[in-house]
């Protein structure tokens, strides 16, 4: 086996001076002697434990109901927002009619005012005279 | 360089010349292999998770994956290369396997980095030298935890384990360049992590 031995080239190239070469000589000391305390001391088994049943189960559990929550969430405002398109739709198709039948009424009223501006049976200068006239027929 | 002693390379054909080919030395000579290289490999494996039982557990599995492997083993790097790329890729898959698996609890016995920077040689150091050396060690704990898996890999096998970059290169799969570029932004942040300190 080989014993620690002096930095060399390599080592120089790579940079290792008096002080970074003191330090490595002393961590190779550190690991050789933990090591070798270390090598071949009996010591207890390592305790693997797989994961209980009830924490398994309390993570399944926890899981399905974050995964429901998100799930419930999305649902939800998904719907929400198919509600919100529906009521705006049919807003927007009552503000047409309304908007068309305002229209039609607006018309008639104009028409209405035309016929008893225009429409007169004599002219307004004739008006006495047509009078006269009725009152002698009904004599 | 590299100096005191060099493990010499256990190819396969070695062992079963010098085994005779029979099943029951080849047993021996990995028995030879186990306890030349355990301990080296449980360092590695320690420093790199700083998980004491799971280092136990890693170089276990390493072991168990070479013996079922032995035969195949053709000897074209030496055992320890061999054995250090089998317990490389054992980590990287434990680490993999445990982010599929975050559902399970396992009680991890990762040492805190103060407690790890207590395990120094005391020789013949006066008490603050021993300080100062601690409070060294803690920054590149520190530095070392901050690593990306491959940098803190080629790290620990160059300035723990002493390897040389071709061999560092064998265990990781990496190319010598690329195990430079590592080692070299590794050591700029202990470096940082060490210059943060003053």
């Amino acid at each position: 086996m080989k014993m620690s031995r002096d930095f060399d080239n390599d080592d120089r190239e790579l940079g290792v001076d008096a002080q970074v070469g003191e330090a490595l000589k002393n961590f190779r000391s550190n690991v050789q002697a933990w090591g070798e305390a270390e090598y071949g001391c009996p010591r207890p088994a390592r305790t693997v434990r797989a994961m209980s049943w009830r924490v398994a189960t309390g993570w399944a559990l926890s899981c399905v109901v974050a995964a429901g929550s998100v799930s419930g969430a999305v649902y939800q405002r998904h719907h929400q927002r198919e509600l919100q398109k529906i009521a705006a739709e049919q807003a927007a198709r009552q503000q047409k009619l309304e908007a068309a039948r305002h229209a039609s009424t607006d018309d008639e009223d104009l028409l209405a005012k035309v016929d008893s501006d225009v429409s007169r049976e004599v002219p307004s200068a004739m008006e006495p005279l047509a009078q006269l006239m009725s009152d002698s027929e009904t004599e | 360089m590299a100096a005191g002693i060099v493990l010499e390379p256990m190819t396969r054909s070695a062992v079963e010349e010098s085994a005779g080919q029979t099943t029951e030395t080849a047993e021996e000579e990995f028995s030879r292999v186990v306890q030349a290289h355990r301990l080296q490999i449980f360092r590695f494996l320690l420093a790199s998770t700083r998980d004491i039982d799971l280092a136990e557990t890693l170089t276990q599995d390493c072991f168990l994956k070479a013996h079922r492997n032995w035969g195949s083993f053709r000897g074209e790097s030496s055992a320890m290369t061999w054995l250090m790329r089998i317990a490389i890729n054992l980590e990287k898959d434990h680490w993999r396997n445990r982010r599929m698996q975050f559902w399970r609890h396992t009680r991890t016995n990762s040492v805190d980095l103060d407690e790890a920077s207590d395990w120094l040689p005391s020789g013949e150091r006066t008490a603050e030298q021993q300080m100062l050396a601690k409070e060294q060690v803690g920054h590149v704990w520190k530095a070392v935890e901050k690593l990306s898996a491959r940098q803190r890999t080629v790290f620990l096998l160059r300035y723990v384990e002493d390897q040389e970059l071709s061999e560092i290169a064998q265990m990781t799969g990496l190319s010598e360049g690329t195990v430079k570029a590592h080692l070299s932004r590794a050591l700029g942040k202990v470096r940082a992590q060490l210059k943060g300190r003053q």
